[in-house]
């Protein structure tokens, strides 16, 4: 009986001991980041993470925070894992009540999904930054979400558009083939492809891969019988480096396959080895650890010995870079927000949104920062929560990524646009929401 | 010594089939259920409702049902997620295509849809058994997400395949806070516990467990097994039909086929595992066990490095917290392989027998 009396008293005394420790300040700008760094994409959160964490640090070193506010934040692993990426969204958001984690970017489709009504409740807002909902482009109907910069099927409209300026300006008469993640992700674009087909009058070909896509034989056999023009190619994880080798193993040309910005990056080409030479993907944000803004980080942050990158050779990769930029987007807002609400103040939630929704980054500010032709130009407003819609083309040279078209491609807004103004109404339907502006 | 039986003394047949036949016990579940009914949703912040305590009840409640089907019935199923996964698209679209029906019906009709897809997938156990019943509920696991993803009238045509939940009324009350949900998914859970309580303690219950133990002397005692078996697989998929509706509508708000894998089949297997197979406490008890250890790990094991003054990355605790998992499994493997249930039910034969326990 001692023992087990002895045994209560110190699980008590230990769990009181290590209560949750409160670490943000109250005057700090607390930043909640739910990463993953381990689990399937775990090779892709380190490096995209990596990059956000090490902005944050970089504002912090170099201008002591936004205004004076410095910025502060804790990470909770989701794993890329719903019922985990909810748990840490309810954690984080308790950790501060004035922010309430500022803005959430969970880099996985599932969880931003989960968290939409969450967000609105809790009036937090939700950076899908080129992932997530995407009808959420309409900030009537969802005033909390933000699909950031680009959505997917503007991009896969861009990729469309770059494709067919390769072809004299006309895809008519080719053959596409799209070959997809069968999830959220990859079924997304199929709408937009599919407006594309009908008026540019190519031929289009729908192969699914099932999760996790590390078998891809019989998909790309379909492939070699079809003998399409381009294969557009929406992969995520070990899919990417999966169908490199099978592409090479079939005998298709990698410089006729073009992947979204999630199949585009070192972690994809680098496994593949040489059957990735020559591969294109979009990307939204430039690769390169020579950009103004990446070199600086590498000297601020790295100089004082405060990198989150375990491997530093890293640094400047895709991912890393947008992480970089995906910061750099958010601590604008923080920015407009201070400038609307109060220099030198703490932002909550709701004023974050509104900062979102009114976020003006152009390429003057862009320049001012370093990261010129790192991220497009970004404008919101209520009516459009991309405030973009613009990529680039990069490929891979067999060592690193190289951006083949110098300008920013804009997907074709007029034919896109609408389809998520339709998609938004159903859902406000499906879920009695009242489209409105919120000021 | 305050754990003790003497002095009660039943004097009806009724008294002698109570659930709780210890009167120690009755008041134990009466405090349990008035702190879950009254005492939580008054103190407990939106973090317990919402990250912890919800997504613990409608875990147990599908363990539950899992544990019917193999720690009543004997039958070994890989298939849950996929029967939670047809709960939650049936109740779904049964709100969405049936105008103003009730949402506690559409949760039973989910439960339904599941219940028959259970039967349809249960009917290889007349013929099978052990490991290879497994691998054929498996194909349920794989088809019926395949089945959502294919048909995307199942989803109302959205084009990513996620539903999103309608909002949750019953009578004119809004639960849509998370207490509120709390306090809907705690009662759908107490009552179908209850259910599946009286249901094993009644002969259909002891049918099933005459299966379990020896199928060719359960029929030739007289016990038709296929009704048996075929009502196992209806009850078993229907608790986890409700509880893949309760985890679409008052716990994830939206869900998606790939949200069902067999990842999530395995966990609530290892659920009645750790909790007790054949035990309804059981499933409540693997359910805490598997939901709450990993959040507990990541609330303290950062603290715990802090004090230590090592420095603890998000990642390692997810390392960790799958080491100390894996651990504690094997743990409880070898010593207490009939889980969680058994040794609570030890510790209370000791306590009528203390203080001089044998």
């Amino acid at each position: 009986m001692k023992s087990l009396k002895r045994l209560l008293l110190s699980v008590t005394a230990a769990a009181a001991l290590f209560a949750p420790s409160y670490a943000a300040l109250a005057d700090d700008q607390f930043i909640a980041i739910p990463s993953y760094r381990v689990g399937p994409y775990g090779a892709n959160g380190q490096a995209f993470y990596g990059g956000f964490v090490d902005y944050l640090n970089y504002v912090n070193l170099k201008d002591g925070g936004v205004n004076g506010v410095k910025l502060s934040w804790e990470e909770c692993e989701t794993e890329y894992n719903n019922a985990k990426g909810v748990e840490c969204y309810e954690r984080l958001k308790a950790k501060n009540a004035v922010t309430k984690g500022t803005a959430y970017n969970v880099m996985a489709t599932g969880i931003a999904y989960a968290l939409i009504d969450k967000s609105v409740e809790d009036k937090v807002p939700l950076m899908m930054v080129g992932y997530g909902r995407t009808d959420a482009v309409d900030g009537s109907v969802f005033p909390y979400a933000f699909p950031l910069v680009t959505t997917y099927q503007m991009q896969v409209s861009a990729i469309v558009k770059y494709l067919a300026s390769k072809n004299n300006g006309s895809l008519a008469g080719k053959k596409i083939v799209y070959l997809y993640h069968d999830s959220a992700y990859g079924k997304e674009p199929l709408v937009a492809l599919e407006a594309e087909s009908a008026i540019g009058k190519f031929k289009l070909v729908e192969i699914p891969v099932a999760h996790p896509g590390n078998e891809q034989g019989a998909q790309w056999l379909r492939i070699r019988q079809e003998n399409p023009d381009y294969v557009i190619f929406w992969g995520w994880g070990v899919m990417n480096q999966t169908a490199l080798k099978a592409a090479q193993k079939v005998g298709y040309p990698r410089d006729k396959m073009i992947g979204s910005w999630w199949a585009g990056s070192e972690e994809d080409t680098i496994p593949a080895g040489d059957a990735a030479k020559g591969y294109m993907s979009a990307t939204w944000n430039v690769a390169g650890a020579n950009v103004p803004l990446i070199a600086d980080i590498e000297k601020v942050v790295y100089g004082a010995g405060k990198g989150n990158m375990q491997d530093k050779s890293k640094v400047g990769t895709v991912l890393y870079n947008r992480g970089a930029s995906v910061a750099v987007a958010m601590v604008e807002a923080i920015r407009t927000a201070q400038a609307k609400f109060g220099k030198g103040k703490v932002i909550s939630g709701e004023q974050m949104r509104w900062a979102l929704e009114n976020l003006n980054i152009n390429n003057a500010r862009l320049t001012q920062l370093g990261a010129t032709g790192l991220l497009p130009e970004i404008k919101t407003s209520c009516e459009n929560h991309e405030g973009s819609g613009m990529v680039k083309i990069q490929q891979w040279d067999g060592a690193k990524w190289n951006i083949i078209t110098p300008d920013w491609i804009e997907g074709n807004k007029a034919l896109i646009h609408p389809l998520f103004m339709a998609n938004a109404q159903k859902y406000a339907k499906e879920k009695g929401i009242t489209p409105a502006c919120m000021k | 010594m305050l754990y003790r039986e003497a002095g009660q003394f039943k004097t009806s047949y009724l008294a002698d089939g109570q659930i709780f036949p210890i009167r120690q016990d009755r008041i134990a579940i009466a405090l349990l259920l008035a702190v879950a009914f009254v005492v939580i949703p008054l103190t407990a912040n939106e973090y317990w409702f919402s990250a912890i305590l919800t997504p613990f009840l409608v875990m147990a409640l599908a363990a539950l049902g899992l544990n019917i089907l193999t720690g009543y019935a004997g039958q070994l199923s890989l298939g849950s997620a996929a029967f939670m996964a047809v709960g939650a698209y049936a109740a779904y679209n049964f709100q969405l295509r049936i105008p103003h029906i009730p949402i506690l019906l559409s949760f039973v009709l989910g439960g339904v849809c599941a219940a028959g897809v259970g039967v349809l997938f249960g009917l290889p156990s007349l013929r099978i058994k052990g490991f290879y019943l497994a691998v054929a509920t498996l194909a349920a696991q794989f088809f019926v997400v395949w089945v959502l993803t294919k048909f995307p009238w199942l989803s109302n045509d959205s084009s990513s395949g996620v539903i999103s939940t309608q909002k949750i009324d019953i009578l004119g009350i809004s639960f849509e806070t998370p207490a509120r949900k709390y306090v809907l998914v705690l009662s759908i859970v107490s009552l179908l516990a209850l259910v599946a309580k009286n249901l094993v303690r009644s002969s259909t219950g002891r049918a099933w467990m005459a299966v379990r133990d020896m199928d060719v002397a359960a029929e030739v005692i007289g016990i038709p097994l296929m009704q048996t078996k075929l009502l196992a697989f209806a009850v078993s998929s229907f608790y986890c039909g409700v509880a893949g509706a309760l985890y679409a509508f008052c716990y994830l708000g939206s869900v998606e086929p790939d949200g069902f894998p067999l990842d999530l089949s395995l966990r609530i297997l290892f659920m009645i595992i750790i909790g007790g197979v054949g035990s309804i406490l059981g499933a409540f008890l693997g359910s805490a066990f598997i939901m709450l250890l990993p959040i507990l790990l990541d609330n303290y094991l950062p603290s715990l490095a802090a004090l230590l003054h090592l420095s603890m990355r998000s990642e390692s605790v997810s390392h960790i917290q799958t080491m100390v998992f894996g651990g504690m499994i094997i743990f409880f493997l070898i010593v207490e392989p009939h889980g969680l249930a058994r040794l609570w039910q030890i510790t209370k034969e000791k306590l009528r027998l203390w203080p001089f326990p044998h």
